[in-house]
């Protein structure tokens, strides 16, 4: 498995971690059931690319001020972030293969 | 040309996880592919209370967990994944999967289930997950204290609309006829709800504000006099129905004018060996219960339609038969 590879943001160590390089962060909670089924691709994906991106999530119920700052109305959001700047923005349930175009095009 | 299986089954709602059931029962070694949705639309529900044998209720995605161990434990084999493209041009017919390549089966079982339906104004899809959603569950929470609208009149509508008084302050249903469409006992539970109230004969012109990426109000329009009037609020919650998930099959399969896939006798579709169960085969019941009904039937067509292949006799063993009548 590749969840050690997953990284855990906080409200506290975001902007620290999304600082540089290409950063994809998934937004969830534990009450959102498309959220599950997202969760495993994340986790496949920081497998693969691990070295290439970081890829992290964020658990919205925990951390309510990073969800607050994008304007985070829905889950599950997956927002890449490009040396700390927001570079796209891909919202709702999405096959693997989505995510990982959304994340070449910024590689 | 041999089949890698004889029964496969798209989608993994109760019509998909209730054929699988079935199809395992009967030795037939079913292979399920869940789809993006996985569990169906009751992933996105909370407390089901006319599942028959709850009489307290149980809530949707713990009934579907339920459903999905059953098929697994009579020997449903599950793909985590995605069917990209078939082809029921030809026999074997045959299943692209994005994450197990191509598949061949004798038999295939449609049950990719319905989705909710958007406005389609342009300015519904703009603000996807900038305070207009299809899934209470999953985005009431970032309501907590504001006003929002739940767009529809139906069952899930009023119980998208009682879900979502946990959170927000005010919960307005737009709703472009003067009666609701629900059943009794949710109208009842709705108007009863004093957080909730009602704009009749009206339908949403435009959600504002595609500019500033959120939402600050909808424009809803009176169909009866044409009367344009702003609300104010933070969130739009559709709830206006579904759309059946026919893509991959169009022009395959025989659908009707509003998409769904067309079946006769039972769940047969106009391919034979191709079976069709659940919402992506029904606008009229779309209840889990008669779902799960479909998919059980589905599975039965295609055990049926399997015994008068040709090579029926070389894989398919007598204990079968026994093992499917054999009582609980």
């Amino acid at each position: 498995m590749a969840s050690d590879k997953l990284k855990t943001l906080t409200d506290s160590n975001f902007d620290q971690e999304i600082r540089s390089g290409v950063t994809l962060v998934d937004f969830w909670a534990e009450w959102c059931g498309p959220c599950r089924r997202i969760a495993p691709i994340v986790e496949q994906l920081a497998g693969e690319y691990e070295g290439r991106a970081t890829i992290a999530k964020l658990n919205v119920d925990e951390n309510p001020n990073v969800p607050g700052r994008f304007m985070i109305r829905g889950i599950p959001t997956l927002l890449l972030f490009k040396n700390g700047q927001l570079a796209d923005t891909l919202v709702g349930l999405a096959p693997k293969e989505t995510i990982a175009q959304m994340l070449e095009k910024h590689l | 040309m041999t089949s890698d299986r004889r029964v496969v089954i798209i989608g993994s709602g109760p019509a998909g996880l209730t054929a699988a059931l079935y199809a395992a029962r009967a030795n037939l070694k079913p292979l399920l592919i869940e789809g993006l949705e996985a569990g169906g639309q009751l992933m996105l529900t909370t407390m089901v209370e006319n599942w028959p044998g709850y009489r307290d209720g149980i809530m949707g995605p713990d009934l579907m967990a339920e459903m999905r161990a059953q098929a697994l434990r009579f020997g449903t084999e599950v793909i985590e994944g995605n069917v990209t493209a078939v082809d029921l041009g030809q026999r074997p017919l045959t299943i692209a999967i994005d994450a197990a390549g191509r598949i061949t089966t004798d038999a295939l079982i449609i049950a990719t289930g319905a989705s909710a339906r958007w406005l389609e104004i342009g300015s519904d899809r703009k603000l996807s997950g900038h305070g207009v959603s299809t899934c209470a569950t999953c985005d009431g929470y970032f309501f907590r204290g504001k006003p929002i609208a739940v767009i529809g009149g139906g069952d899930s509508a009023m119980e998208e609309a009682i879900y979502l008084t946990k959170f927000a302050s005010k919960v307005t249903v737009v709703h472009r006829r003067d009666t609701l469409r629900a059943s009794k006992i949710m109208q009842d539970k709705a108007i009863a709800n004093p957080k909730i109230d009602f704009v009749w004969d009206s339908e949403v012109a435009e959600i504002k504000d595609v500019g500033r990426g959120e939402v600050t109000g909808i424009v809803v329009r009176n169909v009866k006099t044409g009367q344009l009037r702003e609300l104010p609020l933070d969130g739009v919650f559709i709830a206006i129905g579904h759309t059946p998930n026919t893509a991959l099959v169009k022009g395959q399969l025989e659908l009707d004018g509003n998409g769904y896939i067309v079946t006769h006798h039972g769940t047969r579709t106009s391919v034979p060996g191709v079976f069709a169960a659940g919402d992506v085969q029904d606008h009229v019941y779309r209840q889990a219960v008669t779902a799960a009904g479909s998919g059980c039937m589905a599975a039965i067509d295609a055990e049926r339609y399997l015994e008068g292949m040709p090579e029926h006799a070389e894989t398919v063993g007598a204990p079968r038969s026994v093992e499917v009548r054999s009582p609980q």
